[in-house]
């Protein structure tokens, strides 16, 4: 089964296409990884997937469908420098957010929410910190804040953007631990990574991301030296003299009539 | 002082008007304020006061009147139109934010001194009193205005209620509120839309020069005593409202003076009081934990003393002895040991003190905290011997019972330290 396909999807970002039509499809109930160096869209596909970035061209389906049909199953873990940890809310509060719906405005969170959000915050390992202000929180323990949040939706699929970044020791083994977990209840867990090195310990799957798709499948398949040198050897200099182009003259990057094609 | 006493004692209907307006006034500003400085948008807040003044002027001109009805709508809609020409000229062109922040504030504001300047010299009798929305007059408030801005209020403070789950999870991380599916335009239109109004609002009071300390200063001093945000809210509410009293006051006793620049005064009064006093984040506090440091750090430091000199058989301990092993300050030894002797960890016998039993077992615990650091240093840390002495020194003071249970874990129940001395337990 697929959890999710990109189809013919290209982005910009400040005009500069970030992903040049690329075409990917995901397996369902896998650790997955997005992987690919500085600047390769990584980001980008994940919030195009998300629904925050808008592509120029072709779509996005989960399980099948659009997003707006199966949010309730989508969690998204953002980067954990994307937010002012310095706001004035508790891990508590924090991971409440997850159990938030936007149809039910009035609506006070049930005690099966309030297990729910205990249960998320047990799971990485936050209960004894759960009234805490997130200022005073390692990095690590914020990283962690977010992934709770995630789980409490009680989603099949996970969008986490870097969740490994500047986290102690601790942190990493606790989110590994809970990703081999979800694994085994089936679900999806999709990760944007840039360590190459931890990369074949960490992923069943792997995406490799330059622009366009270099590679895409089982993570042993994924990681051949030819792989990696075209991912990572050097940009493609011709690629970058066009993107300036149409940067400059603000060029479409489709012509009408071809946006969903 | 009579003027005091017959304003605070509210029997007089007008001063009832003008407190009652201007506390509204400045609770509704203050809690819609929170959300302002907590989306960092404190700059646009100030831009919004200044670009609504031509849209006051016009609303005069249009209609031929103060009615506030008429002056809110003028100043709304100005309110909006820089707000969308910000957005313009920082989607459509290479300036930023700043920049088109300050190019519009300063355009605007500029334009309204024109209006009004135009207006004053047509010489319509109404005019009078409109350059009181520069700088404020609280004591212009009428029945009608209050009526006016108290329902606006209300509804305002209503709204933040309502969607107070929102907009906090907005405030917060809105890409993770999109991710929910949450309309994010729709709450942030909503947002600056209340912003707007509850400026448009506050300027009688306050005045559109001095209108944004009115959204920011409450959120940002009651910032310093809470991490909630419902207490933030409220405590926002609460400065608003005091600052909103005395200003009103200081409109009704001194004729000609503007209630804006002295609610600024007021607000300021209490950021600044919050600085010192605040707990936790305030300056005394921060100054008290230093003395508490100080004092448990000599504490400790004689107590070690102690257990030094009898690990190198003294018997009779006097301030003497105690000052040839280390040095104290005389005055803040004989205080130290007075403290200690209060706690009965020490006990004296005319000149001679000594360790009571509960006084060795505090003394061993520090000497063994700075045994075992110095061993930590040594095998864990690769430091030399003769570094980690003035390290453990202060370390001994910090660890806790926790960190000394982890400690003695990972270096497996040590016995002795790296110069040899015998940790005691």
């Amino acid at each position: 089964m697929i959890s999710l396909e990109a189809h013919n999807l290209t982005v910009a970002y400040d005009k500069v296409p970030v992903l040049w039509d690329i075409d990917f499809e995901l397996p369902t109930g896998k650790i997955i990884g997005i992987i690919g160096p500085n600047g390769s869209g990584k980001t980008t596909l994940l919030k195009t997937i998300m629904g925050l970035i808008k592509p120029a061209s072709g779509y996005v389906k989960v399980f099948e469908q659009d997003l707006d049909e199966v949010r309730q199953r989508v969690a998204y873990v953002p980067q954990r420098e994307s937010v002012d940890w310095d706001f004035p809310a508790s891990v508590q509060d924090v991971v409440e957010m997850g159990r938030y719906r936007k149809n039910s405005l009035f609506r006070r969170l049930t005690q099966t929410d309030k297990e729910i959000v205990a249960n998320a915050i047990e799971k990485v390992k936050l209960t004894a910190f759960k009234d805490r202000q997130i200022s005073q929180l390692s990095g690590g323990q914020q990283q962690r804040v977010f992934i709770a949040r995630a789980l409490a939706q009680g989603a099949d699929i996970f969008f986490m953007d870097e969740p490994f970044v500047g986290v102690d020791a601790t942190t990493e083994t606790a989110i590994l631990d809970l990703l081999t977990t979800m694994r085994d209840e089936g679900k999806t867990v999709v990760i944007v990574h840039h360590d190459l090195q931890t990369v074949s310990g960490y992923f069943d799957h792997l995406v490799l991301l330059n622009t366009r798709v270099i590679a895409c499948g089982p993570t042993a398949e994924v990681l051949t030296q030819e792989n990696l040198s075209n991912a990572y050897g050097g940009q493609l200099t011709l690629l970058s003299k066009i993107q300036s182009i149409i940067k400059e003259k603000e060029f479409p990057i489709r012509e009408k009539g071809f946006e969903k094609r | 002082m009579n003027n005091l006493l017959e304003f605070f004692s509210f029997t007089n209907p007008t001063v009832r008007t003008v407190v009652l307006g201007t506390v509204l006034i400045a609770v509704c500003s203050s809690i819609v304020g929170t959300y302002t400085y907590l989306r960092k948008r404190s700059l646009v807040g100030d831009v919004v006061a200044h670009a609504i003044f031509p849209g006051i002027c016009l609303g005069f001109v249009l209609s031929g009147s103060k009615n506030p009805i008429f002056l809110m709508l003028g100043a709304i809609a100005a309110g909006w139109i820089a707000l969308v020409l910000m957005d313009a000229i920082v989607a459509k062109t290479k300036l930023k934010t700043d920049t088109a922040q300050a190019f519009i504030l300063t355009f605007f504001f500029g334009l309204g001194t024109v209006f009004l300047a135009y207006i004053q010299k047509s010489g319509s009798a109404a005019q009078t009193g409109l350059h009181d929305f520069l700088l404020g007059k609280a004591a212009n408030i009428t029945q009608f205005d209050l009526a006016v801005f108290g329902v606006i209020s209300l509804l305002l403070i209503l709204l933040v209620l309502t969607y107070y789950k929102v907009f906090k999870l907005i405030s917060f991380n809105e890409d993770y509120a999109a991710s929910l599916g949450y309309n994010v335009k729709f709450y942030r239109f909503l947002l600056t839309t209340m912003t707007v109004v509850a400026v448009a609002v506050g300027i009688q009071a306050v005045g559109v020069v001095l209108m944004s300390a009115l959204l920011i200063t409450p959120a940002a001093t009651a910032r310093l005593w809470t991490h909630k945000l419902q207490h933030l809210m409220l405590i926002a509410g609460i400065f608003g409202a005091l600052s909103g009293i005395f200003g009103a006051y200081v409109s009704y006793a001194a004729v000609n003076m503007p209630t804006g620049p002295w609610f600024v005064v007021f607000l300021t009064f209490f950021a600044l009081l919050s600085i010192f006093i605040a707990p936790k984040n305030g300056i005394l506090s921060k100054l008290k934990q230093k003395r508490i440091n100080a004092n448990k750090i000599n504490r400790e430091n004689v107590l070690k003393t102690f257990y030094n000199l009898m690990e190198h058989g003294a018997e009779q301990i006097n301030t003497q002895l105690i000052l040839e092993k280390r040095s104290f300050v005389p005055r803040v030894l004989e205080a130290t040991l007075h403290k200690l002797k209060h706690q009965g960890l020490v006990q004296r016998k005319g000149n001679i003190y000594s360790l009571t039993e509960e006084g060795m077992v505090e003394a061993k615990r520090v000497v063994r905290l700075h045994r075992l650091w110095e061993l930590y240093l040594t095998k864990r840390m690769n430091y030399k011997e003769d570094h980690i002495h003035g390290l453990a020194e202060s370390m001994e003071h910090i660890i806790t019972p926790e960190i000394e249970k982890d400690l003695l874990k990972e270096l497996d129940y040590p016995t002795q330290d790296p110069h040899q001395s015998k940790i005691p337990y």
